[in-house]
């Protein structure tokens, strides 16, 4: 059965033909004093695999229960360990409060296929009104045939009063898929922020 | 009255099943420039979405070499919250004899109340205009910064592709209600801004 309005096909065969919108909310994390927030797929209803093309990850408003600790990010390939090697760039660019100097430069918070933790906000601050805020792009990440490919792009208030902001980009060296990723503090809890996790349709 | 199409159900009760995956970007609002003094978006920024895109399509300055400007309004009528931001930018000549990477010192803002400039020195030749897009992270908090990431592409009035980062934050705990763009020098001549919830 199809529904026709006006000669335009609205729906067909079960499915929608009209747009409904490229990109899909898969998941929001809303997280409350946690260690960490994971993505991976296959648990808590995640989608993380061929499904789509392109991933993108925004995180809103995360908060440290640590002063200045740095947040950082890493990939499975299994589910339980993240440790994928990466090979990455790291950009500051930053000015203060107080309008003393700013800075802009190539920042050693990058990774030579290291399976360690990516710094993406060095130094966010615990004051209340504090926090970080960031737009991640996973490029295809159930590929078996080509490195990961990611963008980063991190805003966040540093906390010595300054305005920070933090691109970083690379990609996981191996050809086996990554099936998660997982962001914790490298001291103290997350205190709270959300972490909404979107596939783009037909990437 | 539910709609059930080959097995699936497309709509009931009046509203699109919760199963049918929906698109996360809204359409709030299309403003449309001509020969405007200023685009504000004074309503629709509410804590309905985390997080609010603006879509900058083709916008063409009555003056050349004029600076397009974000102001911030935080609960009062005027758009004069304060916030801090820094500026890059990677820019390169039609002649391929310029071409420069650099931070804008003289462009980024400390605890300013004037506005951020987002593309500078736009060109206003038929054919000249600038796009982009401004990322602003729950602006309905009363308790965080309000955080906001932006990269413009403009052409230069002195015939340069210049492309601009823009990134802070409003140092404000009242909530951020209402958005303004605005040239530093004359009119918007033409352009479109579109306004997004994500959800």
């Amino acid at each position: 059965m199809a529904i026709i309005s006006n000669a335009t096909t609205i729906a067909d065969a079960g499915s929608f033909s009209v747009g409904l919108g490229d990109m899909t909310l898969i998941k929001t994390l809303d997280v409350s004093g946690g260690a960490n927030a994971t993505l991976v797929h296959g648990s808590s209803s995640v989608v993380f695999d061929g499904t789509y093309g392109v991933y993108i990850i925004k995180l809103i408003n995360v908060h440290p229960v640590d002063d200045r600790a740095d947040f950082t990010m890493n990939f499975t390939t299994d589910g339980t360990n993240f440790n994928v090697s990466k090979q990455t760039t790291a950009i500051e660019v930053y000015n203060w409060e107080n309008d003393s100097t700013p800075a802009f430069a190539y920042r050693d918070l990058d990774l030579a296929n290291s399976t360690g933790e990516q710094s993406i906000a060095y130094g966010c601050g615990s004051d209340n009104d504090e926090c970080i805020s960031s737009i991640i792009y996973v490029f295809n990440p159930s590929s078996t045939s080509y490195t990961k490919h990611f963008l980063i792009d991190t805003q966040f208030s540093e906390g010595q009063g300054i305005n920070f902001r933090q691109p970083v980009q690379g990609y996981c060296n191996t050809t086996t898929a990554i099936t998660g990723v997982r962001f914790k503090f490298a001291s103290g809890n997350i205190d709270s922020g959300t972490f909404k996790l979107y596939g783009l349709k037909d990437s | 009255m539910g709609l059930i199409s080959n097995g699936t159900t497309l709509l009931d009760a009046g509203a699109i099943d919760s199963g049918i995956t929906q698109g996360s970007m809204t359409l709030i609002n299309t403003l449309t420039a001509s020969s405007s003094a200023n685009l504000t978006f004074s309503s629709g920024i509410t804590s309905a979405y985390k997080e609010y895109v603006f879509h900058l399509i083709n916008i063409h300055p009555a003056t050349d070499t004029a600076d397009l400007f974000i102001k911030f309004r935080d609960g009062s009528t005027a758009y004069d919250a304060t916030h801090n931001a820094t500026v890059w930018r990677a820019y390169h000549g039609e002649n391929n004899t310029s071409s420069a990477l650099e931070y804008e010192a003289s462009e980024d803002v400390s605890q300013g109340t004037s506005g951020q400039g987002i593309a500078y020195n736009i060109g206003n030749d038929n054919d000249q205009s600038t796009s982009g897009y401004f990322h602003l992270f729950n602006p309905a908090s009363t308790v965080f910064h309000k955080h906001f990431l932006c990269r413009m592409q403009n052409s230069h009035g002195s015939d340069l592709a210049l492309d601009n980062y823009v990134a802070g934050y409003c140092n404000v705990t009242a909530a951020i209600d209402g958005i303004q763009f605005v040239m530093d020098s004359g009119n918007i001549d033409s352009g479109t801004i579109k306004m997004y919830g994500v959800s």
